[in-house]
């Protein structure tokens, strides 16, 4: 039991990151794709604010504070009582709201699948797509040494 | 006895008119779009964005165009925007080890793990001026190369093997990180809150100190250890919920500097280090940003403080563009009571002079005035 929470914890950890990465387009238009509900009770926001971004000396030591980004948040609540959650970088609201919604869908054991399979999944390989080839553009850039023998031996 | 003096509503209320007019410039002209802005002036999107030490890249785009294209001003819009916002909490600290990474150098190590990855850079241009892009000629895709996903460590993780560098900078175990958003200056100064400042302060002013130190002025033999360029995965402590929750990625330059150190009474020769940590991709500004951290902790080495750079309070003081073009360009506003102030002490002392250096004219000079 205790893995089984552990490993829904870390899913949904991953479904909220993947929605917090993902433009709003993106969300709206594979929302209106799957017919997902959109109808929810606004319990906070969506409002906007700061969050304060952390760095750590030298990469590793002691933290300190880099300076300030923008955060929309948002939490709903469902027809059926489940509450959800949405923080991202940006002034999204729309997107916000939506992401929220899909957190209190996806712990929802009845629609879990349905989100995952028809809107986290398609973003995930959007944003895979993209950073894979953000990867090779950058790999094509890699230094090959190449040693030169002068004079002869 | 004080008198206020109004006026001027009708010349301010046309003048931010007039501003108006001349930023949107000739009509035949089309308007810039703030994705225009973000994607064809990205470095000068990040530099708002970190003296602004505010994330957003639409803001920043808004605050050039706003500016016309002035980035202190745009640097300012940025900074009073931000104070309308409410503060959600700190993030954890990001992890630059596990960075998607866009460029990677080293100027220490040829063979790193993880390779040289040169990234959009403008090293080895030959800095002429492209005509084809006035013209506005199509770009090609960029070639791409497959190859596996590599661990890259940070750099200082292969010198402190063999022990000749400090490790990552630490603060005593109970100490919190400072905050100069929250508290004011003070000074002697923690070197969490001195980063904090370099990392907002004014890319010319760290750069010139930066430079300073490298001609002599508190020498202190620097090599780029690294330069990484990417993209770090946010997160956030929140009540409501069992585990950190991501926010998205940001952009980040981190430089990794290393310099020689001969040993004082206080540390053993080895090598020490600066750190630069910048939002988006400011790779002078990192560098400039580790050559002052570095400068800056002359007196926990036990270096004698002899320049410029090494001075915590005038450097952090006067690191701080919104600030120092504040009061530079208060000058310009209204000062006619103080004025006549002084003008008046003056003349009174012009008196005394005069009567001091010649008594005779001086009396001439009162019978005649009365």
């Amino acid at each position: 039991m205790r893995g089984q929470e552990a490993r829904d914890q870390a899913e949904r950890k991953a479904a909220m990151a993947t929605l917090a990465q993902s433009s709003g387009d993106d969300i709206v238009r594979l929302w209106n794709e799957a017919a997902l509900p959109a109808e929810a009770e606004l319990l906070r926001g969506p409002e906007t604010g700061l969050v304060t971004l952390r760095g750590r000396i030298g990469g590793g030591g002691a933290p300190f504070n880099v300076g300030e980004a923008t955060v929309t948040r948002a939490t709903i609540r469902l027809p059926s009582g489940q509450v959800g959650h949405c923080y991202a970088l940006g002034r999204d609201k729309q997107k916000a709201k939506l992401a929220a919604i899909a957190d209190a869908l996806w712990q929802d054991p009845a629609r879990r699948a349905e989100v995952e399979t028809r809107l986290i999944a398609p973003l995930r390989s959007a944003l895979s797509a993209a950073q894979e080839r953000r990867r090779a553009e950058t790999a094509a850039t890699k230094v090959d040494f190449f040693t030169m023998v002068r004079g002869e031996d | 006895m004080y008198v206020a003096v109004k006026g001027g509503e009708a010349a301010i209320a046309n003048a931010h008119s007039l501003l108006a007019d001349r930023r949107r410039g000739d009509r035949s002209v089309p308007a810039l779009r703030l994705d225009q802005i973000v994607e064809q002036l990205a470095l000068g999107v990040d530099r708002v964005m970190s003296e602004g030490s505010l994330y957003d890249r639409e803001l920043a785009a808004l605050a050039i165009v706003q500016a016309r294209g002035d980035m202190i001003e745009a640097i300012f819009l940025v900074r009073a925007y931000r104070t309308t916002l409410p503060r959600f909490g700190y993030t954890r600290p990001i992890d630059t080890g596990a960075m998607q990474v866009e460029r990677r150098v080293s100027a220490t190590y040829k063979d790193l793990p993880g390779g040289q990855l040169l990234g959009p850079t403008f090293d080895y241009t030959h800095r002429l001026l492209d005509p084809e892009l006035a013209a506005g000629a199509d770009v090609a895709e960029p070639l791409q190369r497959e190859s596996e996903a590599q661990a890259m460590p940070r750099v200082s993780a292969i010198l402190a093997r063999e022990g000749l560098i400090e490790p990552d900078g630490e603060m005593p175990q109970d100490h919190v990180p400072g905050d100069i958003t929250r508290e004011p200056l003070e000074f002697p100064m923690a070197r969490d809150i001195r980063l904090q400042a370099l990392s907002r302060g004014d890319e010319g002013f760290l750069l010139a100190l930066g430079y300073s130190t490298q001609r002599g002025y508190a020498r202190n033999h620097p090599f780029v250890g690294e330069i990484r360029i990417g993209e770090v995965e946010l997160e956030l402590d929140v009540p409501e919920l069992p585990f950190a929750v991501p926010l998205g990625t940001v952009r980040v330059t981190e430089c990794q500097m290393v310099n020689q150190f001969k040993g004082s009474a206080k540390a053993p020769p080895q090598f020490t280090r600066g750190y630069g940590l910048v939002f988006g991709q400011s790779e002078r500004k990192a560098m400039a940003m580790a050559l002052c951290d570095r400068a800056l902790r002359a007196t926990e080495l036990g270096e004698d403080v002899v320049a410029a750079a090494q001075d915590e309070e005038f450097v952090i003081s006067h690191s701080d563009n919104v600030q120092a073009t504040g009061f530079v360009e208060h000058l310009k506003l209204p000062h006619y009571v103080d004025f006549q102030a002084e003008l008046d002490l003056v003349r009174r002392m012009r008196a005394e002079y005069e009567a001091r250096e010649n008594p005779l004219k001086a009396e001439e000079k009162r019978e005649a005035a009365e």
